[in-house]
Formats: C-alpha cells, structure tokens, sequence
C-alpha cells in the first residue's frame, strides 16, 4: 500500500506519521506471509531432493515426473483396490504429499481386481492404459505381449491391458533364498500377524484372503513362482554357481511387470526378491 | 444493467483481485433520495426495535451451511469405508455415482504441470464448473471446503482473544492472493510439479477425513495456530488460490447476496462476521449506488450477513427469479 510521492499525495489528504508506519508495517507482514507460504511450499523440494529410495508405482503410471505431475492425488486408485495395494504418501515425501504408491512387501498389487481397476479410476491420466503420443516409452519398460493373467488363463481375455512393466523383481539376497539353499518352506509365508492379502484361486477368486490364513508346505521353496499372477513371468531354473555346482534359482524373465507378489510372499527376513521400482528389462 | 452498475459489476472484479473499495462516483436518484431521507429523519423507535433484534442473533444459514458441508465432506468418507461407492475420491477430484467431478483450482495447476488434458479430466472440470456457476463460485469456500469450517472455529477463538485484548488482527495486503495464484500457476508450468497441491490444507484436510490423518496435517496446523494468534482468517483471505479461480467462476453466478437499501440501519453489523468484508462497502450509509445492489464476486455466500441482518436488508437472490416469479 505504498504512495507514490508526488502526484498522488497532492490529490489526497496528508497521511499522518502513525498511518504511514501502520501501511509500512502491512507490507512486511504481507511480505513474512508471503515467505511463510513459499517458503512451506518449496520446502516441499527438500524431502524429494534426497529421497534415496524411489517408490514403486500403480500399474499403468507413467514415467515418474510425468506421474507427478499428472496426478491430481484424490485416491481414487485407493478406493478400487481389492487389496488396498495402494497408499497414498505423506509430507516427508515432498511433493509425493498425497501420491500413491505401492509397498509391496507389506501389500503387493496381486491383480485380484483381474482389469487393473486403478488405470480405470483415474481421472487425469497419471495411470494410463495407452501413454499419449507425445511422451516417450524408455526401451525395456515396454512389455513384449500383454501379460497373461495365471487366474484369467481360461477366460476368453486371459490377458491384463497392461504395456510397460512398472519395474522388474530382482533376486537381491540370493544367498537368503530357500530354493537356493535347496530348503522347502512350511507354515505361513509372512508370519501369523501379516496383514497382507491375495487372491487364491482355488479358495475363492472374487474374495482375497490374508496371507496368513494360508499356511503353505513345499518340499522346495517355490512361493516366488507358484504365487506369481503373471504367467512365464519366473520360473525355478537349474543353474551353475561361481563353484560350478548345479542348483535350483529362481529366474525373473520378460513378462515380469514388476507387481510385487514375489517380494510380499517370500518368507524369508528381508525378501530375497525385491521389485526395483521402474527398472526396465535387459537382455 | 445501467451505466453505473456495470461500473460497478467490473469494480468488484477488481477488489476480487485485492483493490481496495472505493467511494462510488455515481449513485442512482432513488437511492440519493433513500441516503437523504435517512440523514434528515433518524426513527428512533425503530432503532431500539433494531438493536433488540440483534440481541437475538439468528443462526439459520449457518447451521445450514454447517450441515451441508459436514455432509459432503462425510459422504466421501463414508463411500470409502463402507464401500457404496456414491462421492468416491477426495475433493480434488472424485465420481459422484459415476460422474467426474474435479476440483478447478487442481484441474487447473494438473493441467498447467502435465500440459496434457485427458477427456474425463475435461469432463469432470466441467461439470464442476457448470455445476459451481450455477451454485455461486466462492460457494465452494463456505459450503463444502473442510478448511473453511476449522478456520471459521479459529477465527472464533481469535476474536475471544482479541476481545480479551491478548491478540489483535494484523490484516495484509489482499492483492497477496492474486500474487499466489499466478505464482502457483508460473510454479505448475515451469517446474511440471503440482506445487500447491502439496500445500493445500483442502486437499490435505479432505484426504486426511477420507484416508486417515498423516503429518501433512501440521501445515494446516501452523496455518490455523497463525490465524488464531496473528491475523484473521489469513489463509483464506490473502492466500488460498483456491478461492480465487472459484471468485472468477462466480463473476458469471445468478445466485448471489442481495443488498437492499431501504431498511438498512447501516450499522454494519454484516461487516463484522463477514470473511470478506470488502464485498460489504456498499452498506456504509451513503454507499449503496442503487435501492438494491448485488453483492460481488468475492462473497463466499455463506449467509453470515443474512443472519446477521434483522432486517432482511441482505438476502440471498438468484439473478432472474424474481422476474420470473
């Protein structure tokens, strides 16, 4: 509210000393709100700048700036999820304040929805079935084929409308993994107090159970594998090790959309198998 | 609309945007003829019957309001819980039984970030901005946004305080707001990053009602701790870019606050409640440019005024309907 000091003042009546210095110390106030604000605002950039770890995705997310901003963060992809996959993050994540990702150790995205229903919620294209034209796909996150769904398999669609992977599981501990040791694995994946859910067929298809109301028992520790939704995403394959002796692995392959099932059902103390979030496949 | 009311109409714009009011240059006879007829004749009587009207104020469109934004705010949670899936989302964007409906302030800074507009993003926005052109703009503000009832809470304690003498209102520059929004916009479109959604207590508040509490909630916090303690109601009136893209919208709103000048006793008692008391300049005696006069584009509509009002001086009124009635 500053005067400019000729013409004006000449129109207007004289403001006296007490005006002035109130007007001076609107200005400041307005100028320590603005900062206030800006300052909270850009602070925002601080929690992303040193984020180590990037966050796996929804299905169908595009690249993570593009994700960003895109995503207008009203949870809809929340709400469809049979399984509650997706959550959304909090202030220390910056400008993540209300974006959703995926924790897949603790809930992976198993497809039990059969349609990837979080593509389907989004109003402003942050998950997307097709990826417009202008943005661009980076070589390896496109998907060979549509992934074949193991639970859809006898439909006449047996297919997910999925194209690029949201990133690739990698066998991170291989010296913790069962199959490798040659171990089987008895009792519940994740321990009685997993919260976890996931969709099995032969129990009920439209209704996910908890994890830890299905105990598993395998001569050889398969769970990688046999839980995985995608098909011929991996395999347990006979192997050289550095000694040269043969031993079983398991082998992530193309397919692998980076879902997560792996990482939540291995039971071993931290996963073997981890998602690297939007990891791209190399050959 | 005659000369000195469109003057007026695009004046209004004006202080939407952080003008100070002015003295109106032109005032109609009629309205000349009710301002000296005042001065000349103060009814004394009628004044006590006034200022005992006052004494017992009315709540009726705030419990209204109160009612229905508690509503709206509920029926998103309540579609997330128990899953019958009627307002799914938050308020930055939801499906009411199907139908996009996205906020415009976060349509907006979305599109200015992603450059991109996907068909259900054009839809949902609008829809919502036919839906709040017809329903007033600002109404958005006082009837359905989460922040605006908590800081209305604030702005009670505030005043407790200020009454107690402990704090008084250190007001600002309201131009400020329209500082935001440009800055908030250049920020969306420069950076690619939705920078106001991360601040927004709108969109914090409502996720944190339908999704459970998270600490982006002490942002909204500080905001309100600062308007208890410094200056009155600040979020809303120099800050939130918010309120300002649903203002423009209703520039072109038929629902608005009505002003007549006849039974005004210009105490200004409206001016005292209001959030934007600038909106109000027209009843300080002698202002009023006409014998009625529509209240502009920054009024919230939240019926404050009206209740205040034991005159009926203020009154909502939808451009048209009483032509047609």
């Amino acid at each position: 509210m500053s005067e400019s000091p000729d013409n004006k003042i000449a129109e207007k009546p004289p403001i006296s000393r007490e005006r002035r210095q109130q007007a001076r110390r609107k200005v400041l106030r307005t100028i320590l709100l603005t900062g206030g604000v800006m300052g909270a605002a850009l602070s925002g950039f601080l929690p992303l700048a040193y984020a180590q770890r990037s966050r796996l995705r929804p299905p169908g997310a595009l690249d993570e700036k593009d994700f960003l901003s895109s995503c207008i963060k009203c949870g809809q992809c929340v709400q469809v999820c049979p399984v509650q996959a997706i959550k959304l993050a909090d202030l220390v994540d910056g400008f993540g304040v209300g974006v959703p990702y995926i924790d897949a150790r603790a809930q992976a995205c198993d497809f039990s929805c059969d349609a990837v229903q979080c593509i389907l919620a989004c109003p402003t294209g942050a998950l997307v079935y097709h990826k417009p034209e202008f943005l661009s796909v980076r070589s390896g996150a496109q998907l060979k084929a549509k992934p074949i769904l193991k639970a859809k398999e006898k439909d006449a669609e047996p297919t997910l409308n999925l194209k690029e992977r949201i990133g690739v599981a990698r066998l991170t501990r291989p010296e913790a993994c069962l199959a490798i040791q040659g171990k089987g694995f008895k009792g519940q994946a994740r321990g009685a107090g997993f919260k976890g859910h996931m969709r099995y067929m032969a129990v009920d298809r439209w209704k996910p159970i908890r994890v830890a109301d299905h105990p598993y028992d395998v001569p050889e520790c398969d769970l990688c594998v046999s839980e995985c939704p995608v098909k011929n995403a991996i395999s347990i394959e006979t192997v050289f090790g550095p000694d040269g002796r043969q031993r079983k692995s398991p082998v992530v392959h193309e397919p692998c959309v980076g879902c997560g099932v792996c990482e939540m059902i291995c039971p071993v103390e931290s996963a073997a198998i981890e998602i690297v979030p939007r990891e791209v496949w190399r050959t | 609309m005659n000369g000195p009311m469109k003057r007026r109409f695009v004046d209004q714009i004006l202080v939407m945007f952080g003008r100070e009011p002015k003295k109106p240059a032109e005032i109609s006879p009629k309205a000349q003829e009710i301002h000296l007829y005042k001065k000349g004749n103060r009814d004394f009587i009628a004044e006590k019957l006034h200022a005992r009207a006052h004494a017992e104020p009315s709540h009726t469109w705030r419990n209204r309001r109160w009612i229905t934004l508690l509503l709206a705010n509920l029926l998103f949670v309540v579609s997330y819980w128990f899953d019958v899936q009627i307002l799914e989302g938050a308020l930055t964007a939801s499906r009411f039984i199907g139908f996009h409906l996205i906020d415009l302030n976060s349509a907006l800074q979305v599109m200015l970030a992603h450059k991109h507009v996907i068909v259900n993003l054009f839809i949902g926005t609008g829809t919502v901005l036919v839906l709040w052109i017809l329903l007033g703009g600002r109404t958005f503000c006082s009837w359905v946004c989460p922040y605006h009832l908590l800081a209305e809470w604030a702005e009670k304690l505030h005043l407790f305080l200020v009454k107690k003498k402990l704090v008084t209102d250190q007001t600002m520059d309201r131009r400020l707001r329209s500082v935001f929004w440009l800055v908030f916009a250049v920020l969306a479109a420069a950076t690619g990053y939705t920078v106001y959604e991360a601040i927004s207590p709108t969109g914090i508040l409502s996720r944190a009602l339908i999704y459970g509490p998270g600490l982006a909630l002490l942002w909204v916090l500080a905001l309100l701790v600062f308007e208890v303690f410094f200056s009155r109601r600040a979020w809303c009136r120099y800050a939130c870019p918010i309120g300002l893209t649903y203002g423009v919208v209703g520039i072109v709103s038929p629902l608005r606050i009505m002003y007549r000048l006849d039974a005004c006793f210009h105490e200004g008692d409206c001016r005292k409640v209001c959030l934007v008391p600038h909106v109000l300049d027209t009843v300080i005696k002698g202002r009023a440019i006409d014998t009625e006069v529509p209240i502009g584009p920054d009024c919230t509509r939240c019926g404050l005024c009206v209740d205040a009002c034991p005159t009926g001086s203020l009154k909502f009124d939808v451009k048209g309907l009483s032509k047609l009635m």
